[in-house]
């Protein structure tokens, strides 16, 4: 009766040994040290975590989790942002209406709400995720890169904080924006009312002017419009997203490589 | 004899016989590489290797095992490689300019910059007239003298301030700033007065206010002829 026990394995470990198992699972049941840290290695979602870790990097008191807690209100601001885009139009004849009828209408309408808090609370915790590293020292070499990686990081934060503002495209909306990028028109040389744009000339003819400037390029027109509100619309949902995944791909990766979470030596 | 019989033939015994009657002489399996091939790359690595430039024009020793790329020498290599660079930097910085132009519309559908904004008579002397605010953004004043056209954009930081008629004033809803009926800043953030525009007369009488030349206070700019018009 022992012995039938025995032979008798469990419905997992035969699932490892078909070929679809061994397929998924390369590394078999993992039984020992050394077979559940492959196990580790070898999966795509679980590698992004370490195998091991020192102890004072899993401290509350000293990553403060800021970090991994940006990462993880960008995925929620990523899946909410995903659901909104299905009831928006970003036209200046939808745009306000469908924003309310998020609100008011649609079934769960707390999910532009999440969207619109998340977004705060992630430029909240990308400073204080700053913040903590300045104060720990963790810019230093070897981490000087990723430190500069995470300051890219921290203006595309604020860039998706930017040009989400614009889309509910009501007066606060609207004049955030204009008040924003009237600063883009002050760039030096790029900006058509920035210190030496008036040297960019050819006797009469200025090359930085107010239809071929910074701000321009970044509203589409002269002033807030229809073309600023498509332009942010298409940099918000597409343009921004994929630049900050790569960034913060090099930023996670050089993490580890420079020696995982720093620590007090 | 047939080569290709693979039956042992018992009249043509095979010269090597299979079951070898000493064991000691047993043969190793043949090594992949002889021992002449291994002393000819230990002399090619115990060569020095201090090619110069005018060396690598040379082709490489014909001793040598290494592959041989035949008519492609080092130096054609960086050669062809320096191209090839060049060619791909001068196509991603073709494909960057291409994006940079394809950001600048060629057409706006915005307001005209220039427009017909009536007969002279259509102001009474000492108001501001706010017609043209919403379409074109502009205030059309009028005093004692003459008739000129204000931007409707702060010059703090680009609002669209409100004209205050019993105050006479315009003062900006988004930091407070003040001008008065001349467009001169007097409180609030706003560093400069508000600009003027180009204002003349057409051959039919009409006002046409022309906003691609405007004329700025502090760079005494008011004073210029086309920024107001005198009736």
């Amino acid at each position: 009766m022992a012995d039938e026990q025995k032979d008798k394995k469990s419905l997992l470990d035969r699932f490892y040994e078909t070929q679809v198992g061994r397929a998924i699972f390369r590394t078999g049941v993992p039984r020992n040290r050394r077979q559940r840290m492959m196990v580790v290695l070898n999966n795509v979602f679980l590698h992004l975590h370490p195998v091991r870790l020192p102890k004072h990097a899993v401290k509350v008191k000293y990553t403060w989790c800021m970090g991994g807690l940006s990462f993880f209100v960008f995925l929620v601001l990523t899946v909410t942002g995903i659901l909104l885009m299905f009831y928006y139009r970003p036209t200046v004849e939808y745009a306000y209406g469908d924003m309310i009828d998020l609100r008011e209408q649609v079934p769960l309408g707390i999910m532009r709400e999440i969207h619109r808090w998340g977004a705060h609370l992630m430029v909240i915790t990308v400073w204080l995720h700053m913040f903590r590293v300045f104060m720990t020292g963790s810019y230093k070499p070897p981490r000087e890169f990723n430190w500069t990686v995470g300051v890219v990081l921290l203006v595309l934060t604020m860039l998706l904080s930017f040009t989400g503002y614009l889309l509910p495209w009501d007066q606060l909306a609207i004049w955030a924006i204009t008040v924003g990028s009237n600063m883009a028109g002050a760039t030096p040389f790029f900006g058509s009312s920035g210190p030496g744009a008036a040297l960019l000339s050819l006797g009469d003819v200025n090359f930085v002017h107010g239809a071929s400037d910074a701000r321009f390029a970044l509203l589409g027109g002269r002033f807030v419009g229809e073309a600023t509100l498509l332009r942010f619309y298409v940099l918000h949902c597409i343009g921004l997203p994929f630049v900050i995944m790569i960034f913060m791909i090099v930023h996670f990766w050089r993490v580890r490589k420079d020696g995982g979470i720093s620590g007090p030596t | 004899m047939n080569l290709e019989n693979s039956q042992p033939d018992p009249n043509n015994p095979p010269a090597v016989p299979a079951p070898a009657p000493k064991p000691a002489p047993v043969a190793p399996p043949k090594p992949v590489v002889t021992p002449e091939q291994v002393k000819a790359s230990q002399a090619i690595v115990a060569e020095p290797i201090n090619r110069t430039i005018a060396d690598a024009a040379k082709p490489a020793g014909s001793e040598a095992a290494a592959p041989d790329l035949e008519s492609m020498d080092r130096r054609a290599f960086i050669k062809w490689l320096t191209v090839g660079w060049v060619a791909f930097i001068a196509a991603i910085g073709g494909y960057g300019a291409m994006f940079l132009r394809f950001m600048f519309p060629n057409v706006l559908f915005e307001p005209k910059q220039s427009f017909r904004a009536g007969f002279p008579d259509e102001y009474p002397i000492g108001e501001v007239s706010e017609r043209w605010k919403d379409k074109y953004g502009v205030w059309v004043a009028r005093d004692n003298e003459k008739i000129y056209v204000l931007s409707t954009v702060c010059t703090h930081l680009g609002c669209t301030p409100n004209w205050l008629g019993p105050e006479s004033k315009f003062k900006c809803p988004c930091h407070g700033s003040g001008f008065y009926k001349t467009g001169i800043n007097f409180e609030g953030p706003a560093p400069r007065p508000l600009e003027r525009f180009k204002i003349y007369l057409a051959d039919d009488g009409q006002i046409i206010i022309d906003k691609t030349k405007k004329f700025q206070q502090e760079k005494g700019e008011w004073n210029d002829p086309e920024s107001y018009l005198v009736v």
